[in-house]
């Protein structure tokens, strides 16, 4: 089989994954706007699956791309039920400030 | 057969006199009366049975036995089996009952149906507690004690009620639980050394374990029967739950869901361990005398008339206590007689109080006094059972007390003398009772109805029965006599204290 | 042949059970349907059912002696086995002896002359019914206590005498300081109860069995004289007996008994219950010859007591405190001989003292009466012309309390116990000594009373006057008080021994060496003593009031006087030791602190509970902060570790 020379080194691969993802928690840790926070959420789990990619191409194994395809439906289906939430919220509290929807403290 | 009617027809009525309420709020109260009533004619076949009994033949430790296998794969037998300590509490179990339906026959105005369905739950669990031979099985009763209990505080209860009824569940929950691993020991001990998987009294009676797991194995029993004793220092539910609850849970409360401690120390935690239990004896001992002087200071000190008698309830069942861990024949039939009369005694002043509560709309002592010029009926019957409360000789308290204070003479002398000390304490508590209620000078001015017949008639009974301890004993002292003499271990333990 | 009832065939002793059994159905006749009855009806139950007992026990009593073939034989009538347990099984059974024969006579008797009084006395109380049911309920008791056949028995009428006691002496329930004297009396009692009670432990573990008769006869066997065992057990039961009969140190009780109705101090607090305590000893005296060390003390408390005793009725102002200190006083006599082995003089003066004791009390209810309830003795006076009858009974009373010589019963029953406490192998010149110096007290606080009481001028005035029925019982007594002491005369003076003579089988007399010379210089000193008494009581409290007052004028005086009037401060030193520590104690600890633990348990519990809870903000991005920050730490150790 012939080896197909890695365009991108892991390493640098995996620092932009990492860089996503901090990317996507500091977002969500920051933004107070549900959407903005989903959007946050899109971020992670795309820096996930980019994790993924890599990973798959530096062991030459098709997993990664599975995984990612995975994590592709996940989003999708999470990005579906969540703006559906956001939408009940807004309706009901007029805002879509997150800090603003905390009665489920104890 | 008549073992299982007992129960299973209290458990019948119950959701009967729960659906009828609808029909009209004098039907529960007719039910639990008469499915009472009926329980207290089986009894009665069974106590005249036992008579014939003894007379063909002194043989068996049963004077009725019944067992089904229930659970097989784990050896849980469905064992209900009756001796004459058993058919003693059984029934002054249904005979409280009776009186507790009476208690509560105004007073209870809400709920009605759901009250009763507890009231007879509870009986129920109380009467399966004293036939149960199986562990599992009794510690299914156990529990079933429990739970309408906390409903019959939580929600009939007085001010801080659901306070009280917490603090009961708790605490009789944690002892359950160290009696259940102690069972679950126990079983675990006897199947590893005969390969049999059983939880059947009779046959875990004599498993030889390491002496050090049969002490923990006892302590564990010991938890859960001295804090429904309850031994100083797990009383600490006690007065909030008698004192919370109404009238017909105190009664039941006293009477005998606190003889179901004594009861277990007798049948379980003392035969089923018996060298662990004597050298645990002086402990105990020891926490009895401390109830008794600790409960009868409390118990003067209270200025809530309920809290007053739930205190000298922790004063009377320290004599329990004592007698129990003295373990001689003398020192436990008056702790039997203690456990009845202290049933009857204590139920008929927590009825008196109760029904002073209904009248006056207080427990409060420091607004009462002078009342026996208001409702002499009402000082007159309590002053017959204040004095029955200190013992004195005639009533079933003193049997029971002078009994348990022999008996322990001959197993420790300096521990004797401390608990007649409970004496004098008996009497200073008991006479307050009546000074500051019914003596003494009136500090508010009230008018009451005195005593209704319905109420005279019960409180007459009681009376009736505690003159009759008092003065003939004999039949009880013999009932429990003869199954004294059958519990496991009766016999060494006696020898070893009279060696020493 | 036994004599035999005339109605029911039955043997007459046989009839024993029936004394008290009439009481008792008397008691709860009234207790249970005496709220339909008129007054006139309540007398005729609470009295005639004495009244019955009393003829009953005249009749057993005729039987007892007069029967041919046994005079004088014991008699035990076992009614039912009580309980029995291995070993253990005491009856309801009455023992009729020359002892218990006597007490029960005695109780009978003065009872239900006490009974027909109080018909009168207390004819306008509210608590009419009441009365009469706890005084039938007492004579019932006491009756038990002396007939019992074993002592738990006895220890049933004990109680139950004290319960009555405690009753009746609060009987006017209203007043507080009646119900706290009630309480008193029962409390300080009961703690003598409980020394009894161990007392009746320790015979029974040792002995095995709870008739008297057994257990006397299983001592004398199994113990030697001065075994610790046996000086034990007469201590505990000496324990009882102090209590009971209101002796040193546990006597307290007694002056503040007198608030009960008047007839209740003569019939419980001077002629029966508080010589319960005697009747006690009397019945066990094999058990304090084992204990000689016991026995002493019996001797030593009773003459100690009779004095103190007789001090502070010296000073007291109220008239039923004189005679509760002086019924004291005259239990310590009691006690003195039986200290000294004078069994049968003891029960003599129980005798006598009944009589005149009984009369005293009943003769000061009808003067207090006749006053609107005044008690103080210096707001008396003069009541010699107003009130002959009672004037003339009290005198006789007073005169056989301070035993006046030769014709009254309380010198004969006085003087035989010093004369024994002289020539008793345990006796000795000191007690004869505390005994002769009490009689001169006792003469000078009797007539103290009489000079103060009944002569003098009026000042108070006279209400109403007692009646037939209150009267009635006074002549009867006041000739009780005179003739009873002719039972017994001593040799120098005429030599009868019908008392001794009768009791002798029960209660042993010894052989004196003592000279009748001898004999007859100590009565002459006795009979010094109480005329001296009386003529002093005559100089300082009627010819020369002022001679007192300048006594008790001085610092010392007054202090001294103050000092007996409250009982040589016992009562104090008992409430700074044990009243006051107890109450502290109880009220420190009225929350219970046990509970705090539990509490502070639980206090922790949601402490933690609280600390958690401030976590749980319900904001999402909090939360999602420390989900991160959560991984971030548990990455970190597993890439680390």
């Amino acid at each position: 089989m012939n080896a197909v020379p890695l365009s991108i080194p892991l390493a640098q691969g995996m620092l932009l994954a990492g860089v996503l993802f901090a990317f996507g928690l500091i977002g969500l840790l920051v933004r107070r706007n549900l959407i903005f926070m989903l959007m946050s959420v899109e971020i992670m789990l795309n820096a996930a699956g980019l994790a993924f990619i890599v990973a798959g191409a530096q062991w030459e194994q098709a997993d990664g791309q599975i995984m990612f395809l995975f994590i592709l439906t996940l989003a999708a289906a999470e990005v579906s039920v969540g703006l559906a939430l956001v939408l009940q919220l807004y309706r009901h509290f007029q805002t879509l400030d997150a800090d603003a929807m905390s009665r489920l403290w104890g | 057969m008549i073992l299982v009617w007992l129960i299973v027809l209290l458990l019948a009525a119950g959701p009967v006199a729960w659906l009828l309420d609808r029909r009209g709020s004098q039907w529960p109260r007719w039910i639990a009366l008469g499915a009472l009533a009926i329980d207290l004619v089986l009894a009665l076949i069974l106590w005249t049975e036992r008579e014939a009994h003894v007379s063909i033949s002194n043989q068996g430790m049963w004077l009725a036995d019944l067992s089904a296998p229930w659970i097989p794969r784990f050896g849980i037998t469905f064992h209900l089996a009756l001796d004459g300590l058993s058919l003693l509490l059984v029934l002054l179990t249904i005979f409280l009952g009776v009186t507790a339906v009476v208690a509560s026959w105004t007073e209870i105005r809400e709920r009605a149906g759901f009250f009763y369905f507890n009231l007879l739950w509870v009986l129920a669990g109380v009467l399966g507690v004293f036939l149960a031979m199986d562990l599992f099985l009794f510690f299914v009763f156990w529990e079933m004690m429990l739970v309408p209990m906390y409903f019959l505080i939580s929600v009939w209860g007085h001010e801080h009620r659901v306070y009280a009824a917490v603090k009961f569940f708790l605490f009789t929950q944690a002892g359950s639980l160290l009696m259940l691993i102690a069972i679950l020991g126990l079983m675990f001990i006897h199947a590893q050394q005969t390969g049999v998987v059983t939880f059947d009294y009779q046959q875990l009676l004599g498993t030889t374990m390491d002496q050090t797991v049969a002490l923990w194995l006892m302590l564990g029993f010991f938890a859960a029967f001295a804090v429904k004793l309850p031994a100083v220092p797990f009383h600490a539910w006690l007065p909030d739950a008698h004192t919370e609850a109404p009238t017909g849970g105190s009664v039941i409360l006293a009477g005998l869901l606190l003889k179901t401690g004594a009861y277990g120390l007798i049948r379980f935690a003392v035969p089923l361990f018996p060298d662990a239990a004597q050298a645990f004896a002086p402990v105990a001992m020891a926490l009895g005398v401390i109830g008794i002087l600790y409960g009868a200071v409390l118990a003067f000190a209270q200025t809530d008339l309920k809290r007053l008698v739930a205190y000298s309830s922790v004063s009377h069942l320290g004599f329990v206590l004592l007698g129990i861990f003295s373990w001689n024949a003398i020192a436990l039939e008056g702790a039997v007689m203690q456990m009845i009369a202290h049933g009857i005694t204590t139920g008929a002043l927590f009825i008196l109080v109760g029904a002073l509560q209904e009248r006056l709309g207080t427990r409060d002592v420091r607004r009462m006094g002078g009342l026996w010029a208001t409702v002499p009926r009402f000082g007159a019957v309590t002053l017959v059972f204040a004095i029955a409360s200190l013992g004195l000789p005639g009533s079933g308290n003193f049997i029971g007390e002078f009994l348990v204070l022999l008996g322990s003479y001959r197993v420790n002398v300096f521990v004797t003398v401390l608990a007649a000390l409970g004496l004098v304490a008996a009497v200073i508590y008991s006479l307050a009772l009546i000074q500051r209620t019914f003596h003494g000078s009136a500090n508010e001015s009230w008018t009451a109805p005195d005593l209704s017949t319905r109420h005279l008639v019960t409180l007459g009974a009681m009376i009736a029965v505690q003159v009759w301890l008092g003065l003939y004993p004999q039949p009880v002292l013999d009932a429990a006599g003869q199954a004294l003499q059958n519990l496991h271990g009766f016999g060494e333990v006696v020898a070893v204290v009279s060696k020493g | 042949m036994p004599t035999r009832c005339p109605v029911c065939g039955a043997e007459m002793v046989d009839l024993l059970w029936l004394v008290p059994a009439l009481s008792l159905l008397g008691f709860l006749t009234l207790a249970m349907a005496g709220g339909w009855f008129s007054r006139k009806t309540i007398a005729l139950i609470g009295v005639g059912s004495v009244g019955l007992s009393m003829v009953v026990a005249g009749l057993v009593g005729f039987a007892f002696i007069g029967s041919s073939d046994s005079p004088g034989q014991p008699h035990d009538q076992i009614l039912w086995t009580w309980l029995q347990i291995s070993g253990f099984g005491p009856t309801i059974g009455f023992y009729l002896d020359p002892l218990s024969l006597v007490m029960m006579l005695v109780i009978t008797l003065v009872g239900f002359l006490i009974h027909l009084y109080s018909a009168e006395f207390m004819i306008d109380d509210e608590g009419y019914r009441r009365f009469f049911a706890y005084m039938n309920l007492f004579v019932v008791a006491m009756l038990t206590l002396v007939l019992g056949d074993n002592l738990l028995l006895l220890y049933l009428g004990w109680e139950g005498v004290g319960l009555c006691s405690y009753l009746l002496i609060g009987f006017w329930y209203r007043d507080p300081a009646n119900g706290a004297a009630a309480q008193k009396a029962f409390i300080v009692t009961r703690l003598g109860d409980v020394a009894l009670a161990i007392g009746l432990f320790l015979l029974f573990t040792h002995l095995g069995t709870f008739n008297i008769q057994d257990l006397m006869a299983r001592a004398a066997e199994q113990w030697p004289v001065g075994s610790s065992l046996a000086t034990i057990a007469a201590f505990l039961l000496l324990g009882g007996a102090v209590g009971k009969s209101a002796q040193l140190p546990l006597q307290t009780w007694l002056p503040d008994a007198m608030a009960g109705p008047t007839p209740v101090s003569a019939l419980i607090h001077a002629a029966t219950m508080v010589t319960a305590g005697m009747y006690l000893i009397a019945r066990t005296h094999v058990l304090y010859s084992l204990a000689p060390t016991a026995q002493t003390a019996v001797a030593v408390i009773g003459a100690v007591t009779l004095l103190l005793a007789a001090c502070s009725a010296l000073v007291q102002r109220d008239i039923k405190r004189v005679l509760a200190y002086s019924t004291i006083s005259q239990i310590g006599y009691m006690f003195l001989a039986l200290g000294v082995g004078a069994w049968a003089a003891a029960l003599f003066h129980f005798t006598t003292h009944a009589f005149f004791k009984a009369l005293l009390f009943l003769a000061a209810g009808a003067v207090i009466q006749s006053l609107h309830e005044e008690h103080d003795i210096y707001r008396m006076g003069g009541l010699r012309r107003a009130l002959p009858v009672t004037f003339w009974t009290f005198l006789i009373g007073a005169a056989s309390l301070a035993g006046f010589p030769l014709v009254t019963a309380g010198f004969y029953s006085k003087d035989w116990i010093l004369w024994e406490a002289w020539a008793s192998p345990l006796g000795s010149p000191w007690l004869w000594g505390a005994g002769v110096t009490g009689a001169f007290l006792t003469a000078l606080y009797s007539f103290r009373l009489v000079f103060n009481v009944f002569f003098g001028e009026a000042k108070t005035e006279v209400g109403s006057r007692p009646g037939l029925m209150m009267e009635g019982p006074l002549i009867v007594l006041a000739a009780g008080s005179l003739v009873v002491g002719f039972l017994e005369v001593p040799r120098a003076l005429g030599d009868v021994s019908l008392f001794s003579e009768f009791v002798r089988s029960v209660l042993p007399s010894f052989e004196t060496t003592a000279s009748i010379t001898t004999e007859l210089a100590l009565q002459i000193a006795t009979m010094l003593a109480a005329l001296l008494g009386i003529a002093a009581a005559y100089i300082l409290f009627l010819r020369r009031p002022g001679l007192v007052t300048a006594v008790t004028g001085t610092v010392w005086g007054s202090a001294l006087s103050r000092f007996w009037i409250e009982g040589w401060g016992l009562d104090r030193l008992y409430d700074t030791w044990f009243v006051r520590p107890f109450l502290w104690v109880a009220q420190t600890n009225k929350d219970d602190l046990i509970d705090r633990v539990y509490t502070g348990l639980a206090w922790l519990i949601r402490q933690f509970f609280a600390a958690l809870h401030r976590t749980q903000t319900g904001q999402v991005r909090w939360y999602a902060a420390v989900l991160a920050a959560g991984s971030v730490v548990i990455v970190a150790l597993v890439v680390l570790s």
